[in-house]
């Protein structure tokens, strides 16, 4: 298959398209552990996968583990409904992630990477396979990278089977040791003991491929672009109801509205940020912005129009989750499907007092108690919209009842 | 060699490629179940034994993942994404109702010849392109009814031309 029939629109400039790959590893090549992590750090660099972790002290705590061998692993998972920038980034700028776990490997003293790539990618895999190929005989890839015998990485790829929990971290490398996508306790953290128990980092793609661009053009161009307490740009993932969707950069501390005006969604009734566990924003907040501090999001944004029915919306992500939890532990794997059968009746039967207290008594729950960040965050869309949309529901059949007496 | 199976074979081909260990377990059932649409009983058994893997873990993992299947599906499945993004393209949209009425059956079925298993399934990372569907590992978006006719038939002619059917028959 081409990949890049599939492409899409990339609606403004991406820093990408202005640096070459190799450039950072080859300087990264004639640097040391220490001065590569120092200019990580400089940069502010966070991760791109949703938890938005410093990605040089995730690489400090790798690197001060003993063991004779370490894994740098790339997340290419993505499977946040409404996130696709992975998507382009592993078409059009492969290489860029490829350097970027070189690049890791070389911090940390890791010589093996894995990039876990899920099945409904597996059309991506031909072509990055050749890519593969491709550096490896370019001596970029493989034993002694630049004729340096000292520094050896080499990339396999493996594939996931359809398991959004497989995305996170944990559950990925069990899925990796050949076992279902079960989350594991933390503590030990994968950087302590991740792969086969062997210190392990796990990066998401977008954040290994910013780690070249900052190499090769110092800390602070990539940290002049956001602000002070977000540094740095992002890629958004646009689609639902706007003249352009597709890919957007935006640097931190961009506001919705003028996403809004640029992807053409201004008549937007809700913008949905961070995909099915992140939040539904209502008009009132469209001033808000996207940063760490305000915001934080997957990189995922859904525009909901005039049209949308935001129960519809509520309904879908919550059996999202209740099919895709792993089912290990009793808040999500219960409180997802009690949750999708209360908004199914309340679409038809309204949402009694009552009912509520208990609905939100419940969320609350499986915010506190589940074991990982699917449980604790597939609340966050229903009791947004709930809060801001519950106007939409039909009046309570049996207060409508006693409404209609009284009239 | 003398008594063993094709599938026997098979897996002893899969071990040589991914090894025989704990963390090949997933390459290969991905294959078995890539070249067969599904893992048999026989081939999760057979995996079992030489991997030295229990069977119920076998299982359990054959069942987690919603790409494997136990059970025997069409030489095509078809997915078809049901997640926010597509799916607000009308929940009856014109591409879906076109799927089903040409191939004459609903979701979660596999056509009478064996030729397509239609299913549903979450965000496949295609929403600034919907309604989309994955067919087996090939991606199509930007449906309209007439292009996925035209789809349905390109695989159509695949089968035709692989000779799909014949042992059936
Ligand atoms: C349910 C769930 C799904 C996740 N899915 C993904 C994913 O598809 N891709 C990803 O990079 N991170 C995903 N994450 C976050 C990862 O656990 C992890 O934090 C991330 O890969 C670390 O990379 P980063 O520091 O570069 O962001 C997911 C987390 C959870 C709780
Ligand atoms: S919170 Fe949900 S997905 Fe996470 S471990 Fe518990 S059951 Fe599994
Ligand atoms: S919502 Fe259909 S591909 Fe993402």
């Amino acid at each position: 298959m081409d990949v890049k029939s599939v492409r899409g629109l990339v609606g403004n400039k991406l820093s990408f398209e202005s640096v070459s790959a190799d450039n950072g590893l080859k300087r990264a090549a004639n640097m040391t552990a220490d001065e590569i992590i120092s200019q990580v750090i400089a940069s502010g660099l966070r991760g791109r996968g949703g938890a938005g972790f410093p990605t040089a002290k995730k690489w400090e705590f790798a690197r001060s583990e003993k063991g004779d061998s370490k894994y740098i692993v790339c997340n290419a998972d993505e499977g946040e409904p409404g996130t696709f920038k992975d998507r382009l980034i592993l078409t059009d700028f492969p290489d860029l992630v490829f350097a970027g776990m070189a690049i890791a490997g070389k911090a940390v003293g890791a010589e093996h990477g894995i990039l876990y790539l899920r099945a409904e990618y597996a059309w991506l895999r031909d072509h990055l396979e050749k890519v593969l190929e491709w550096r490896r005989s370019a001596k970029l890839l493989g034993k002694g990278l630049f004729n340096n015998k000292y520094f050896n990485f080499d990339i396999q790829i493996r594939m996931g089977s359809g398991a959004y929990i497989c995305g996170e971290e944990t559950a990925l490398l069990e899925s990796l040791e050949g076992r279902r996508g079960d989350a594991r306790n933390r503590i030990p953290f994968p950087v302590q003991a991740g792969f086969l128990g062997k210190p392990t980092v796990v990066n998401n793609v977008e954040t290994l491929a910013w780690v070249p661009c900052i190499i090769e053009k110092g800390p602070s161009w990539f940290s002049a672009m956001g602000t002070k307490k977000s540094p740095g740009a992002w890629l958004f993932s646009v689609s639902g109801d706007c003249k352009r969707p597709g890919i957007y950069e935006y640097p931190f501390g961009t506001s919705l509205h003028q996403l809004l005006e640029d992807v053409g969604g201004e008549d937007a009734k809700a913008v949905q940020v961070g995909g099915a566990s992140g939040l539904c924003v209502p008009p009132t907040g469209f001033s808000r912005t996207l940063s760490a501090g305000d915001l934080a999001t997957g990189g995922s944004i859904i525009i909901y129009g005039p049209e949308q029915d935001m129960f519809d919306v509520a309904e879908n992500f919550q059996h999202f989750f209740a099919d895709e939890s792993c089912g290990q532990c009793v808040p999500c794997r219960i409180g997802n499907v009690r949750l999708l059968d209360a908004i199914r009746k309340m679409r038809k039967a309204g949402l009694d007092a009552e009912t509520e207290r208990t609905l939100r008594q419940l969320t609350s729950t499986m915010r506190t108690a589940s074991k990982c960040g699917l449980g604790q965050s597939s609340t966050k869309a229903f009791l947004s919209i709930l809060d801001n949309f519950k106007n939409e529901l039909p009046p309570v059949v049996g207060e409508a009842k006693a409404t209609a007496a009284a009239e | 060699m003398e008594g063993q199976s094709p599938v026997q074979l098979e897996v002893e081909r899969l071990i040589r490629v991914h090894g025989r260990n704990r963390t090949a377990l997933m390459p290969i059932l991905q294959e078995l179940n890539r070249a067969h649409s599904y893992l048999s009983e026989e081939a999760m058994l057979c995996v079992s034994k030489e991997l030295g893997v229990p069977r119920a873990e076998v299982y359990g993992v054959a069942t987690f993942y919603s790409f494997l299947s136990v059970r025997p599906r069409g030489r095509f499945v078809i997915r078809m994404c049901r997640s926010i993004s597509c799916a607000k393209q009308g929940k009856f949209h014109p591409v879906t109702a076109a799927l089903m009425e040409e191939l004459g059956i609903s979701f979660g079925e596999t056509t009478p010849d064996g030729l397509f298993t239609l299913e549903k399934t979450n965000c496949m990372g295609m929403c600034d392109q919907g309604p989309a569907i994955l067919v087996n590992e090939d991606v199509h978006v930007k449906l309209t009814v007439a292009s996925v006719l035209e789809i349905i038939d390109d695989y159509r002619r695949k089968a035709k031309a692989e000779g799909f059917g014949k042992k059936i028959a």
